[in-house]
């Protein structure tokens, strides 16, 4: 089974936004970079089906030179190679990074088997990329899913629904976007860091496609600033919690 | 949020382990009314404390940090937050062995106990998920310990808050400081203003920010330390509590590894280094974890990664072994790596407690505390004391520079003599071209480039053979020349031209100047014009705040010459003794006046050929100073010596320096003068005089008495330190400063060996030597002594010692060298009745 | 024409799909345009919106049609749009409207603007979106026409009204065998523990860091039955496998509006409070009174998780019997 995985490259956002000057990017001189949870599951999922079925694991970004720090922090991980597509910085719309990420992968020399990514990106959240790379590679797609089966060519999705949950049944290959808590994943040991460092990276450099969904502005939302009025300190403060219970009319 | 109260006594800026240190112990000194604010939330503001690995291994190569170090930790585990673990610093090359067995001198020397060298295979018995094959062994001190840094500081803070005389404000952060007339007079906050009698910066790196409000300097700079923990360790399953393992410091590779629960953390001050710009950190909103972590940058830490795993593969190797938290957490740095405290040369009343790391933070609260309540502390603070920068050392550029570059010192082997590589030539005296015609070393002092020897000398080594004392070891020829002592031995046969441009020369004039000499210096300054004193500079306990040469020039003006290095804070005690009234000003020529000293018994002849004054003998006395004219020069000449020779200091505006320089020479070449650098000048002409030097000798834990320096009788005028100067000399001392020499330099390979400073001085069964107040007998000075052909080392020792003939030991690298006893006191090995001098 | 993609199950609609058609009709009626529907699959359910001013419901009906195919519900959308010429087309910001909304974007290359809080017709079409979970808003402009929309769950409640006559237009959408690779098929029903749902709870108690271990949950369990509630926690909880990846309040969990979220031992990173800012009260029991959780508390409570849980426990109980 060869997998592909595709991640982002995020800004970690422990704390406040901060939006640059011209109002369309978030203030990250001073942030770390991640990927969203999602990825981080589903780079996770793909290293287990490659040590479980043999093959190997492809991370593939879009985003700056500096991604690189993300496909190698996979790649400890244990990602096998890297796949970079090249931007200046700009954010790329759903269909321009579904139409770069498809290219790349018709291009590339292995056939994936499966392609994993998150159910939606943790900054964007535009909920599309995986649907539109499954339909310009022509393979089937299932979303939001959270446990993965894969047996005789075929994979099992299961995806969680207020329900209960819905199970898919597709021929591979194919495409799945997970979500958090498919698996824990691991924390990256050092000799993974050690070897990550050796491990190949292709760059690609296709041009940016004019945005169809032009982002314009972008703002922290006022939110109700509310400061907790304190009932006190330790068990005494139980007798205000429980008048606060009765005043809401939960008991 | 309650609004702060409009006024204070002082008001402590920083609630991290030094803030909090601080409120405590001004309150415990009596101090209320204090007011403590941050910016941050509380108990954890977000500064550097709240990232701190909080191990502490008590044994520096610093005298004070080892002491502050080492009351640090009575405090913490007094406060029930120390936990003992012990720790290795672990040697991969031989450099190291020899390093650990210094850390070992600096021990003893220090009295910290218990310390042993360890094999690998007992270190391993320590550590056994280090690989012994790695490693050549360690140097283990039992009493290193993991502080809860945070839960001290809370406890601290809230002792200062029981006994009423603390009040502190969360989430209040600093807008501006008000100064009226240099003093500083309020805080303004975003949540008020409040004025306040003294403010103390405690905020670790936003302390640049801070005093830039009060138009003060806190040359520190943030700068990155990389940590990552990985786990959880399968051997560490069951570890109850912080820590139960010993620490242990790869020194070689500038890392250290510790258990922390079930996982390790492994940290590193190897990467390059990685400086920020305070007037850059991030807010607390705005920070991902706190303003002080910022993100782990994983490619500094690639090379860390595979030295860890070398050294700890049971651990650092397994796969299932995961890095789970990695920062790159900011910490303060300072251009000479040591704290930054006291009152602000700029602003009185505004007090920097600054780049001070968790292991001496409780230790530097209560000794600045004693400084501000009492007028000084207990554990001499001098090297520490941020008056000590000149303005070229509080640039931008020279806090970068020597921080970038004292960074990978962390753990680094540094040489007593190493000099700095950066930001150099940044102050040049007018004879600088001629010297590097000369082939002259330069070293470093306060930035000015002085020649510690001259290549052009080096003829000289083979005149003088084995009087020179050749070094064959590379440790002690390392920043090091045989040419220093046959530069030395000329001298004594001829003349030499030494420069001393680095002097720190200031003016006290007005109605009131003979008033604060006569005050602050302990010699007698009621002398006719023309005299020059040399005196002690006393604490208020007796001890020394420094030593000085006073010219007076006239019955209103006196010019004191101090020495580079510690003249800035001898000119800022200076100003803080001036009289209120105004009636005295000081005036800094330092870089208005250069010196040159020429000694040697063809002194006189050569200046006598170049001025039409009178230098003879009782023409121009000894310890006195008159203007002499040279060719179109007008040249203040002071007839004093720091070398033993026969001799003058000569002073003229530093335009005509080259001038001067120009005249002395020409006329020199008959009477065989050379250039004589710093090497003789520094040491080996003034320690076969038995000359004692300020910072090694001299510091306020020692007495006048105890140094030798008493004079035959007190002033009558009172001046600083008076009292206890009288109560001194009515004790008998319980240790007094000797000139011992080596009587056997052969190590155990036959090679001769030559102690540097520090070692411990021990009795004849190897035992260390330690005075009625508890202070151990070490070297505080060493070096070559060639008039007598000794190698000459300095130590305050116990009465039953410090007497002449008496047989002891030093520890040097790990072996003992037999020693005596020579002089108990201040009189010369060399020339003892000063006949060369009066001649 | 406003054209809004309706879900639904078992029969009945789906909630968010009627507040898209609510906020579909004010849009509409301002165009001066009809607002129309999509059903697929199910007929019994398409009577039901003429009530929320829908003119023409469009049913997609087809033999394999079985169970949710979102590929066959965006061909059936698209074959909608086409015919009728719809200007915008509308889905809830769920899983489901997301997923086929993606699926139309794709089949017609169009862009789709997902999670929108406030979409302005016109040329480009302006939509005001959510980023990071709800932490940022976004304006953006959306060249395609039709438009493609979903707007975020409770923008606007779900209002009857208009004047729509409902009338049901029946399909036979013309669909591939790809199209049908990917239809849902129910899965035994999860071993959810209560009957409560995480995401439909009124009271909520979540654990965090503070908690300290799995069996730290014990009184946090007992108080949410108390109180008729259920557990939530911190994404640290479930890393730390304390708890079950379900259970999860945040941006990459689930994301609650309940009555009351109690908040117990949360520090209240951004991650975790996209979660959970739209609680009607919060009621936070920490030990820092400087966490950042503070910030979207209404009551505080500063102490040790373990200490004071217990005591309200006691209280309530005395309550419940008083």
């Amino acid at each position: 089974m060869d997998v592909l995985v595709c991640i982002k490259r995020v800004p970690l956002s422990g704390g406040k936004f901060t939006i640059t000057e011209d109002g369309l990017d978030i203030e990250s001189a001073k942030l770390g970079f991640t990927i969203s949870p999602h990825e981080e599951v589903a780079v996770e999922e793909a290293v287990r089906i490659a040590e479980k079925e043999g093959g190997s694991v492809t991370v593939l970004t879009l985003g700056p030179p500096d991604a690189e720090e993300q496909i190698r922090e996979q790649m400890a991980i244990g990602a096998d190679r890297g796949i970079l597509i090249e931007t200046d910085g700009q954010e790329w719309d759903p269909q321009g990074t579904a139409s770069a990420i498809a290219d790349a992968i018709n291009a590339d020399e292995t056939d994936f088997d499966l392609i994993i990514m998150g159910n939606e990106s943790a900054d964007a959240s535009g909920y599309q990329v995986g649907i539109r790379v499954a339909h310009k590679l022509g393979r089937p797609v299932v979303t939001g899913v959270k446990g993965i089966t894969i047996a005789d060519g075929k994979a099992t999705f299961e995806r969680p629904v207020k329900t209960g949950r819905e199970m898919y049944e597709v021929p591979l290959p194919a495409v799945v976007t997970v979500l958090d808590g498919l698996n824990i994943p691991r924390y990256p040991s050092v000799p993974g860091r050690i070897r990550a460092k050796k491990k190949p990276i292709e760059r690609l450099n296709p041009e940016r496609p004019e945005p169809k969904l032009e982002k314009t502005h972008l703002e922290v939302p006022v939110m109700k600033s509310r400061q907790a009025q304190v009932l006190g300190n330790g068990p005494e403060a139980a007798p205000a919690v429980v008048e606060i219970f009765k005043q809401i009319g939960v008991i | 949020m309650s609004t702060l109260p409009s006024r204070a006594k002082a008001v402590i800026i920083g609630a991290g382990i030094v803030g909090n240190s601080m409120v405590y112990h001004l309150a415990r000194l009596g101090w209320t009314d204090l007011v403590q604010i941050d910016k941050g939330p509380l108990p954890n503001p977000g500064g550097s404390t709240g990232h701190a690995s909080n191990f502490i291994f008590p044994v520096d190569h610093s005298k004070e940090m080892a002491l502050l170090t080492f009351d640090s930790v009575s405090q913490y585990k007094e406060m029930g937050v120390f936990t003992q673990c012990g720790g290795i610093e672990v040697a991969r090359t031989e450099e190291r062995m020899q390093e650990l067995w210094r850390r070992m001198q600096s021990a003893k020397s220090f009295g910290i106990d218990g310390c042993k060298m360890l094999t690998p295979a007992e270190c391993i018995e320590l550590v056994p998920y280090m690989d012994p094959d790695v490693i050549l062994g360690g140097f283990y001190t039992p009493t290193v310990g993991v502080v809860d840094s945070l839960r001290a500081g809370t406890i601290m803070r809230e002792r200062a808050q029981e006994m009423g005389s603390l009040q502190t404000f969360a989430n209040t952060e600093v807008t501006g400081m008000v100064v009226n007339d240099g003093q500083i007079t309020a805080v303004e906050t975003d949540n008020g203003t409040i004025e306040a009698e003294y403010v103390v910066i405690a905020t670790g790196l936003w302390g640049p920010r801070l005093a830039k409000m009060a138009g003060a300097s806190i040359p520190l700079t943030p700068a990155v330390h990389q940590m990552i923990d990985v786990g959880p360790v399968p051997r560490f399953a069951d570890a109850k509590g912080d820590i139960e393992h010993p620490i242990v410091r790869d020194m070689d590779t500038n890392m250290y590894e510790r258990q922390h629960g079930n996982g390790l953390e492994i940290g590193s001050y190897a990467h390059r280094p990685i400086l920020h710009d305070p007037e850059e950190l991030p807010s607390v909103e705005e920070a991902q974890l706190s303003p002080t972590e910022f993100p782990f940058t994983a490619e500094d830490f690639e090379l860390q990664y595979e030295q860890a795993l070398e050294l700890m593969p049971e651990i650092v190797g397994d796969e299932t072994v995961g890095q789970k938290y990695a920062i790159n957490g900011l910490l303060s740095l300072t251009p000479d790596g040591l704290p930054l405290l006291g009152e602000t040369p700029e602003v009185k009343n505004l007090w920097s407690v600054s780049a001070v790391w968790i292991k001496e933070g409780p230790g530097i609260g209560k000794a600045v505390s004693e400084w501000m309540v009492l007028g000084e502390s207990a554990i001499d603070l001098q090297s520490s004391d941020i008056a000590r920068f000149y303005d070229h050392q509080k640039t931008r550029k020279n806090i970068k520079d020597r921080t970038a570059e004292g960074f990978n010192k962390t753990y680094g082997i540094v040489h007593p003599n190493e000099q700095w590589a950066s930001n150099r030539n940044v102050r040049l005296s007018p004879y600088y071209e001629r010297q590097k015609a000369l082939g002259a070393e330069f070293y470093e002092t306060a930035g000015w480039e002085r020649p510690f020897w001259y290549e052009s000398n080096a003829d000289l080594v083979e005149k003088f053979g084995d009087a020179v004392m050749p070094r064959t070891a590379e440790w002690e020829s390392r920043w090091w020349s045989p040419i220093i002592n046959a530069e030395h031995l000329q001298m004594r046969e001829t003349a030499g031209l030494v420069d001393l441009t680095a002097f720190v020369e200031f003016d006290i004039q007005g109605p009131g100047a003979f008033d604060t000499v006569q005050r602050v210096c302990m010699r007698q300054m009621d002398v006719p014009i023309g005299r020059v004193v040399y005196t002690p500079v006393l604490s208020d306990n007796g001890g020394f705040k420094s030593d000085l040469t006073v010219m007076r020039l006239a019955h209103d003006h006196y010019r004191v010459v101090t020495g580079g290095a510690h003249g800035m804070a001898d000119l800022k005690w200076f100003r803080d003794n001036l009289p209120e009234d105004g009636t005295a000003q000081i005036t800094d020529l330092t870089s208005s006046l250069t010196t040159l000293g020429i000694w040697g018994p063809n002194a006189r002849r050569i200046l006598e050929s170049i001025t039409r004054d009178d230098v003879s003998h009782d023409g121009f006395k000894f310890g006195t100073c008159k203007s002499i004219e040279i060719g179109s020069l007008k040249v203040l000449a002071s007839r004093i010596s720091y070398v033993g020779d026969l001799g003058w200091e000569l002073y003229v505006p530093m335009e005509q320096g080259a001038q001067l320089w120009d005249a002395l020479w020409e006329a020199g070449q008959q009477h065989g003068l050379i250039p004589v650098g710093i090497g003789v000048y520094g040491t080996t002409g003034r320690i076969e005089k038995g000359y004692r030097a300020f910072g090694t000798e001299l510091e306020t834990e020692f007495n006048v008495v105890e140094a030798g320096m008493a004079p035959p009788k007190v002033k009558e005028a009172d001046f600083v330190g008076k009292a206890s100067h009288l109560k001194h000399r009515s004790e008998d001392p319980v240790a007094t400063l000797c000139s011992l020499t080596v009587d056997d330099h052969t190590s155990s390979t036959g090679e001769k060996r030559y102690m540097m400073g520090k070692e411990p001085i021990l009795t004849l069964d190897k035992e260390p030597i330690t005075d009625a107040h508890g202070r151990r007998s070490f070297v505080t000075s060493a070096g070559s002594a060639p008039s007598v052909g000794k190698h000459v080392l300095m130590s305050y020792l116990p009465p039953e010692y410090a007497v002449e003939g008496t047989q002891l030991v030093v520890e040097y690298l790990g072996e003992h060298y037999p020693v005596t006893v020579a002089v108990a006191g201040a009189t010369p090995l060399f020339d003892p009745k000063n006949e060369r001098i009066l001649s | 024409m406003v054209l809004v993609l309706v879900d639904h199950e078992n029969g009945e609609i789906d909630e968010a799909s009627l507040q898209t058609l609510t906020y579909g009709r004010e849009l509409a009626a301002a165009a001066g345009e009809p607002l129309e529907a999509l059903v697929v699959g199910d007929v019994g359910v398409a009577g039901s919106l003429g009530a929320y001013g829908v003119a023409t419901v469009h049913v997609a009906v087809h033999d394999a049609l079985t169970g949710y195919a979102p590929v066959a519900a965006a061909r059936a959308a698209a074959d909608v749009a086409s015919r009728t010429g719809s200007s915008l087309v509308l889905a809830a910001g769920s899983p489901r409207g997301n997923e086929v909304m993606a699926h139309l974007g794709a089949l017609t290359d169009l862009p789709v603007a997902a999670d929108c809080i406030k979409v302005t017709p016109g040329s480009p079409t302006q939509v005001v979106r959510a980023r990071w979970g709800g932490s940022l808003i976004e304006e953006a402009n959306l060249h395609g026409a039709p438009a493609l929309a979903t707007l975020v769950p409770h923008t606007v409640a779900a209002e009857a009204g208009g004047s729509g006559t409902g009338e049901v237009a029946e399909f036979t959408p013309e669909l591939s065998d790809a199209d049908l690779f990917v239809v849902a098929r129910q899965g035994e029903a999860a071993h959810e523990s209560s009957g409560v749902s995480l995401a439909d709870a009124k009271v909520v108690v979540s654990g965090g860091r503070g908690v300290g271990s799995a069996e730290g949950f014990a009184p946090l369990e007992e108080l949410a039955e108390l109180l008729g509630g259920t557990i939530g926690c911190s994404r640290v909880v479930t890393g730390n496998g304390w708890r079950p990846h379900t259970e999860q309040v945040g941006q990459t969990g689930t994301k609650i509006a309940p009555d009351l979220y109690i908040a117990c031992g949360i520090s209240g990173a951004t991650q975790h409070i996209a979660g959970c800012r739209n609680s009607k009260t919060m009621i936070v029991i920490n030990t820092d009174p400087e966490a950042a959780i503070m910030g979207y508390a209404d009551y505080a409570i500063i102490g040790d998780v373990s200490k004071v849980l217990p005591a309200i426990i006691d209280e309530t109980k005395k309550a419940k019997v008083g």
